[in-house]
């Protein structure tokens, strides 16, 4: 914002002040999360800046903490790396684990989030939608209940929520419930929760790409002789396409990051990144913590800048400049 | 086309009608009525699946909160006495009798420890008497009441006979007066429980007031921020933004866990102060494990929540409102007080409404920085159900900080509209 030149002197040093004061809260945004990464690769397991880092001495930096998430949990730590002792990482390691647990639950929450989410989206965006505020308002309440609260009642309802497994239904289901025939401690449990947690942000992304969508082109599609599912697929689907992979990155940000709900229904069998990292501040916080954090503020970039790239894309299919 | 086939030809000429016949109305309202129903014929699979998933466990949560089967399912008799008994009567040998029956019962059934643990909630310290009674029970014969004076005389405190008696209703407001501070009297009247076990008013009040102080803290920050990102030039407000959103898009633990980094004692900001001078090494700033420590780690985790909002309004001011009030004679400071700040209150009340209502339902940061006197009312409801094991007593609370919720929601829905909640 440029000052007009008809500013006074008080004015002049007004507007200096307020340049400060947002730098300074630009560097209270930004600098957590730019300080843990030189952190992380701290030779000593300390939380701060050693005489050697901040000399820029190679021998104060190292990739041990990195190591560390390979060798936490393997049976043959100190082994040779050949193609069985990374099997031995792949199957043991608890970090490794943990993120194919994240990524399997992610997935699955994220596909059942974004393709109810987008169908109801569809549903609410017509303008003959009935009741559409109170669904709106129920569809949005998991995004503004507060966490606890949900976990609270999964738990009862997971923990309450079996069949025998020996009756027909038990035995179908047998693969996705625990050996009880609970919903509690199973990955299909978490991801019910986690798909609940995330359709909230599939419902506003979508909806929002849907307010500037032209609703005469489904009947244009529909006039020239298209099936409602050609119409679907062939116009309405490419068109709010960056609504809807936005929504879903959303969703899959919400599970990858959710703990709490893990933490009340989950099994041990069941362990995510988020949850290993909880344990790990709860209990020895140790500078291996930091080198998980910087792999996680990488991915959380590479996704910023996806759902940059999206919405601008979304802008220029409205015809809007994008900004 | 003719209606001489169809059989309402008798009807009012002038009425208007389809082709098939059907008078125009009949037929708009069929075609409403359907695209109504195929609207909603979308959105039912989601609302199903939420209703199912999400709105009756926490139904069922809001159940446990007043209901409590641990002592009248495990005491039958004595549940059986208390049903047509005014409250406070006196136990009489028949009520002492019932008694010995279902403590003998619950020594069998091993839930003697369970009776014990319901009542102990309303009246502590009580648990033991249930224990130790039902491992004695089977030997005891009549007259009961002396046999129980004998094992101990707290048998017949009026207390305990009032938190029995509370205990054995199917439906019991015990643990929501608990969650505020109260408790049943002997008579059945609502007292305040004593001093030092007064804990979950004050909490509620903290975190309240924590809340609103971390709104006002991300509005202080937020403003100016908002305000030089919506009136610079869009390429350079854009590459700003990203310093916004990237805070938005990293995970809650790796922001706590950078706090936790700079706050703590060894950590990096009180490391500058010191190599700065000023403070000395042996008097470093007690940032973490605090208050201080959740209100810094919140403010940052929730200040894109203010700013997001704030932006999205200042963006649609147009600065010429500001230049014509300059023109006029006004001040900068009256321009902005009287001008540009009435435009930003749609802003300022979504963001200070959002960000109010994800901090009073805060848990995982006031958990790991928040120490003692950073708890919040999650934090609580967390204790209760992992460590306490009074499950009816999380939910009681959890009634009340979601009945809290609602209302705030219902509030940014009347003042905002949940279709105009935007994210990034």
């Amino acid at each position: 914002m440029a000052l007009p030149i008809y500013a006074d002197k008080l004015e002049r040093a007004w507007h200096f002040t307020y340049k400060v004061i947002c730098t300074a809260v630009f560097i209270f945004l930004i600098a957590p999360i730019i300080v843990v990464i030189p952190l992380s690769f701290n030779v000593e397991p300390y939380f701060t800046f050693t005489t050697k880092m901040l000399t820029l001495d190679p021998e104060g930096f190292s990739l041990r903490w990195y190591d560390n998430l390979l060798t936490l949990g393997i049976t043959d730590v100190e082994g040779v790396r050949d193609s069985t002792w990374w099997a031995d990482v792949w199957a043991n390691a608890s970090w490794v684990k943990a993120a194919k647990n994240s990524i399997i639950v992610g997935f699955f929450a994220t596909i059942l989030a974004t393709t109810l989410g987008t169908i109801a989206a569809l549903g609410l965006s017509r303008p003959e939608m009935p009741y559409r505020k109170l669904i709106m308002a129920i569809l949005i309440s998991p995004m503004i209940v507060p966490i606890i609260i949900t976990a609270t009642g999964l738990f009862f309802f997971y923990s309450a929520t079996c069949v025998s497994p020996d009756s027909t239904i038990g035995s179908l289901l047998a693969p996705i419930l625990s050996y009880r025939g609970c919903l509690a401690n199973t990955y299909f449990g978490v991801i019910l929760a986690h798909a609940t947690l995330g359709i909230p942000f599939v419902i506003i992304t979508v909806t929002a790409t849907l307010v500037g969508f032209d609703q005469s082109l489904p009947r244009a599609a529909a006039s020239l002789g298209a099936t409602p599912r050609q119409t679907f697929f062939m116009v309405i689907l490419p068109l709010i396409l960056p609504g809807v992979v936005s929504g879903g990155l959303f969703a899959f940000v919400t599970s990858f990051d959710e703990v709490v709900a893990v933490l009340f229904i989950a099994g041990p069998e069941q362990q995510t990144i988020p949850r290993q990292m909880w344990n790990g501040i709860r209990e020895a916080i140790s500078p291996s913590i930091l080198a998980v954090a910087t792999i996680l503020v990488i991915i959380s970039i590479g996704l910023l800048t996806t759902v940059e790239l999206l919405r601008r894309r979304t802008e220029r299919l409205r015809g809007v400049t994008p900004s | 086309m003719t209606h001489a086939d169809q059989p309402d030809q008798g009807q009012e000429p002038e009425l208007l009608r389809t082709a098939d016949g059907l008078l125009l109305q009949t037929a708009l309202n069929r075609v409403s009525r359907r695209a109504k129903i195929k609207a909603f014929l979308l959105v039912l699979p989601l609302l199903a699946f939420i209703l199912v998933s999400f709105v009756a466990p926490i139904g069922q949560m809001l159940l446990r909160s007043v209901n409590n089967d641990q002592f009248y399912s495990n005491m039958p008799e004595l549940t059986l006495w208390f049903a047509d008994k005014e409250f406070g009567v006196e136990p009489d040998e028949m009520a002492f009798t019932a008694l010995a029956a279902d403590l003998t019962f619950a020594a069998k059934e091993r839930t003697a420890g369970s009776v014990g643990t319901r009542v102990n909630y309303d009246l502590p310290g009580s648990r033991s008497l249930f224990t130790s009674a039902a491992r004695k029970a089977k030997g005891l014969n009549p007259p009961f009441k002396d046999a129980f004076i004998k094992i101990n005389k707290d048998w017949v405190d009026p207390e305990l006979w009032a938190a029995m008696h509370a205990a054995s209703a199917t439906y019991t407001s015990s643990f929501y007066l608990a969650a505020v501070d109260r408790k049943r009297d002997t008579d059945g009247s609502i007292i305040q429980v004593d001093e030092n076990r007064r804990i979950y008013v004050q909490l509620f009040w903290r975190t309240l007031w924590l809340s609103g102080l971390i709104a006002v803290l991300c509005l202080l920050l937020g403003f100016p921020v908002a305000h030089l990102l919506a009136t610079l030039p869009m390429r350079k407000a854009s590459l700003l933004m990203i310093l916004v959103l990237l805070p938005f898009w990293t995970s809650l633990l790796v922001r706590t866990t950078a706090w936790m980094v700079i706050l703590q004692g060894q950590g990096v900001f009180n490391n500058i102060l010191v190599s700065l001078g000023i403070v000395a090494d042996d008097n470093r700033f007690e940032l973490m494990y605090n208050q201080t420590g959740s209100i810094v780690a919140m403010t940052h985790i929730l200040l894109p929540f203010m700013i997001l909002p704030l932006y999205s309004v200042m963006r649609t001011i147009p600065p010429s409102y500001a230049r014509a009030a300059r023109s006029l004679g006004a001040t900068s400071w009256t321009t902005f007080r009287r001008i540009y700040l009435p435009q930003t209150i749609p802003g300022i009340g979504a963001g200070g409404l959002l960000v109010f209502i994800l901090a009073v339902g805060y848990y995982i940061t006031p958990a790991l920085v928040g120490g003692a006197s950073g708890q919040l009312i999650s934090n609580q409801i967390a204790f209760h159900m992992q460590d306490s094991l009074n499950w009816s007593m999380a939910s009681a609370l959890a009634a009340i900080l979601l009945a809290a919720v609602l209302v705030l929601y219902w509030l940014y829905d009347r003042l905002i509209g949940i279709d105009n909640m935007k994210l990034g």
